[in-house]
């Protein structure tokens, strides 16, 4: 009986290339956010509200993923940025493979904002890295304020939560105290933004966090030049 | 729910080990996994045992060591394992904590049975 030490990640193929992913976008100076939430917390409707928001010469683009139909990318497209719909035919998550083969398409030194709107799943999407520079997990006050506990993976990884939805806030049981709180019980620094597509209440806020990681990518970007 | 692509990741990983020594027969592999790494240990089982049933690979052993989340704490570098997530440093009770073990999803070792 012969034991062979191998030692290397199950998922190493997968993280070869969201490297070469981030290196692409370090150099290109694409900021990279991925967006992972269950179905329905409202990735799309956030989205579609950000790119309303942004001016037409932004140099923004959206990757989106489902299982099935174009439709969110019918629904983004309409913003006039550049929208590309991964159908991944049953896989349950995006993986760098596919990132990589959608952005062929794309020239990467023409886009400075690249969002990654991942298959509808708090579980799978977590363990792939897409050579994002950070994830942002959504979550609905439709949905229990222990979700952080019970799918804690995504909220450690995550460096941004957005809690959507709050104007349903009077008519559902969600504790927002306790939704924060078991946020940062299993993420102590997480940042946390409150918002409602519907009304745009708390809107800004989601906005002066992109501003500034935004801000922070030039920031690097022109340092690394000099 | 996408245990069954890394079951398949892991087999074919370690039918890879087994290749390189021919004649040699796949007993074991061994899979670490960190209890971040958004995979079920229960479910991989199974996995294994639907890839592998009725092939020549059902015999092949998988074991799972599981690994807790592992805490470095940033004040005095103590390193403690925690599934309470907001735990302080047991030594020094500060709170600033960095995550350093509990996402592992790692192929650990393959033993083969030599011809």
């Amino acid at each position: 009986m012969t034991v062979i030490p191998v030692e290397k990640k199950v998922l190493s193929e997968n993280q070869r290339i969201a490297a070469s992913l981030r290196d692409r976008f370090e150099e290109q100076g694409t900021l990279c956010l991925n967006l992972i939430s269950s179905p329905g917390s409202g990735k799309t409707t956030l989205l579609e509200e950000t790119l309303g928001g942004f001016r037409p010469e932004e140099r923004v683009a959206v990757l989106t993923g489902d299982l099935q139909t174009e439709n969110d990318a019918k629904r983004l497209a309409r913003y006039g940025f550049p929208v590309q719909q991964i159908t991944t035919g049953g896989v349950c998550h995006l993986d760098g493979r596919m990132i990589e083969r959608a952005l062929e398409r794309w020239s990467l030194d023409e886009i400075d904002l690249l969002f990654i709107e991942n298959v509808g799943n708090l579980v799978c999407p977590s363990s792939y890295d897409l050579g994002e520079e950070t994830k942002v997990v959504l979550l609905s006050v439709t949905e229990g304020d222990d979700k952080p506990l019970k799918y804690p993976s995504i909220f450690a990884k995550s460096e941004l939560l957005v809690l959507t939805k709050i104007d349903l806030l009077p008519h559902v049981p969600f504790n927002m105290e306790q939704a924060r709180a078991n946020a940062r019980l299993v993420h102590p620094g997480i940042e946390i933004v409150e918002l409602s597509c519907t009304t745009g209440q708390g809107f800004d806020g989601w906005q002066a966090w992109l501003s500034r990681r935004r801000e922070a990518r030039l920031r690097r970007a022109s340092t690394a030049r000099v | 729910m996408h245990e069954i692509g890394i079951a398949n990741a892991i087999i074919e990983a370690g039918q890879a080990e087994a290749a390189r020594r021919t004649g040699s027969k796949l007993v074991r592999i061994g899979i670490r996994i960190g209890t971040l790494a958004g995979v079920d240990s229960d479910a991989l089982r199974f996995a294994f045992t639907a890839l592998t049933q009725g092939t020549e690979l059902d015999t092949v052993d998988f074991e799972i060591q599981s690994c807790p989340r592992r805490n470095r704490c940033l004040n005095c570098d103590h390193q403690f394992e925690t599934a309470v997530y907001s735990e302080p440093c047991p030594l020094c009770a500060s709170e600033t904590i960095a995550l350093v073990g509990g996402e592992e999803l790692d192929l650990t070792y393959v033993e083969l049975e030599e011809a």
